[in-house]
């Protein structure tokens, strides 16, 4: 990215800005128009993490209820968006405390798991494998192949690679390093990889031979 | 290039993400690897159908239902 590039996107105020400055200035529309457009994807986190639909509801009507309460906290130079992740992330988390009668819980747990790097299903898969489920049968594959993953890898996925954050933004929304996140993320990506090979692996007879593993 | 290394460096392949050096390595690695074209192409593929299908949908009647309690609780002052 060229220098001038970068100082012209620094200078460009995020339009979500501008929505808080509003809501801080007692305009509750500007808040209306800023969880319109993010209660998707905070659903969606949410459930995610917490794995429960009705657990999902509630963190996403509380998450949304409290970044409006700490609006003030808020800090101009960082992204409302991933401001928002995190409080959604915090309260997915104590939301699973809840369940677990007071348990700890952490994004930190069952990674001791060493199903790991070492790709062992080497088989190509079908041209467009997903075309061989219908949309319900298609999202139950992914949801119970997602859900099969520890927490901490999970998470790292559903944020990094489903709802866009970069690396940066995944590990200061997690409280992780950037060393941890890039780590999880392989790990889970490859995880989920192996996993869906199951379902999307050619057909028997149209298999690339396996007497050869990886070197 | 081992197909160890070449796993280790797949994120940055996948993210573009590898220095041009690196990279023409790895390509080089993967053009003589057939498994490790398949791993690429199998990784890369699962993060896009994953991207692609949104499987914890909000439905439309929830979303309004959950949207107006925000928006009323937030109107009183939560």
């Amino acid at each position: 990215m060229s220098t001038i590039q970068s100082i012209a996107e620094e200078n460009e105020q995020h339009p979500d800005v501008a929505l808080v400055e509003r809501v801080r200035g007692g305009d509750v529309s500007a808040y209306d128009e800023l969880v319109r457009k993010y209660e998707r994807q905070i659903f969606r986190i949410a459930q995610h993490i917490t794995q429960n639909r009705e657990d999902a509801e509630d963190v996403m009507q509380d998450a949304f209820l409290k970044a409006y309460e700490k609006l003030d906290q808020f800090q101009g130079n960082a992204k409302f968006y991933t401001w928002l992740v995190r409080i959604a992330v915090n309260e997915s988390l104590m939301r699973l405390r809840k369940r677990r009668t007071g348990k700890m819980v952490s994004i930190d747990e069952d990674l001791e798991t060493e199903e790991g790097t070492v790709p062992r299903d080497l088989a190509d898969w079908a041209p467009d494998p997903e075309q061989n489920y219908n949309q319900s049968e298609l999202a139950e594959i992914l949801r119970k192949t997602i859900q099969g993953l520890p927490q901490g890898f999970r998470v790292v996925f559903a944020l990094r690679d489903v709802e866009g954050l970069s690396t940066e933004e995944t590990a200061e929304t997690l409280g992780l390093s950037v060393p941890a996140v890039k780590s999880r993320l392989l790990r889970a990506r490859l995880q989920l990889r192996e996993r869906l090979s199951r379902y999307f692996k050619k057909k028997t007879g149209q298999a690339v031979p396996q007497e050869a593993g990886l070197n | 290039m081992t197909c160890t290394e070449f796993i280790s460096l797949l994120d940055d392949l996948i993210d573009n993400s590898a220095a041009s050096s690196i990279r023409a390595e790895i390509e080089a690695h993967m053009h003589e690897c057939e498994h490790c074209e398949v791993v690429f192409n199998t990784t890369r593929k699962t993060i896009e159908i994953y991207r692609s299908h949104d499987i914890y949908e909000l439905p439309n009647d929830l979303r309004e239902r959950l949207h107006s309690a925000i928006m009323t609780r937030c109107k009183k002052g939560c």
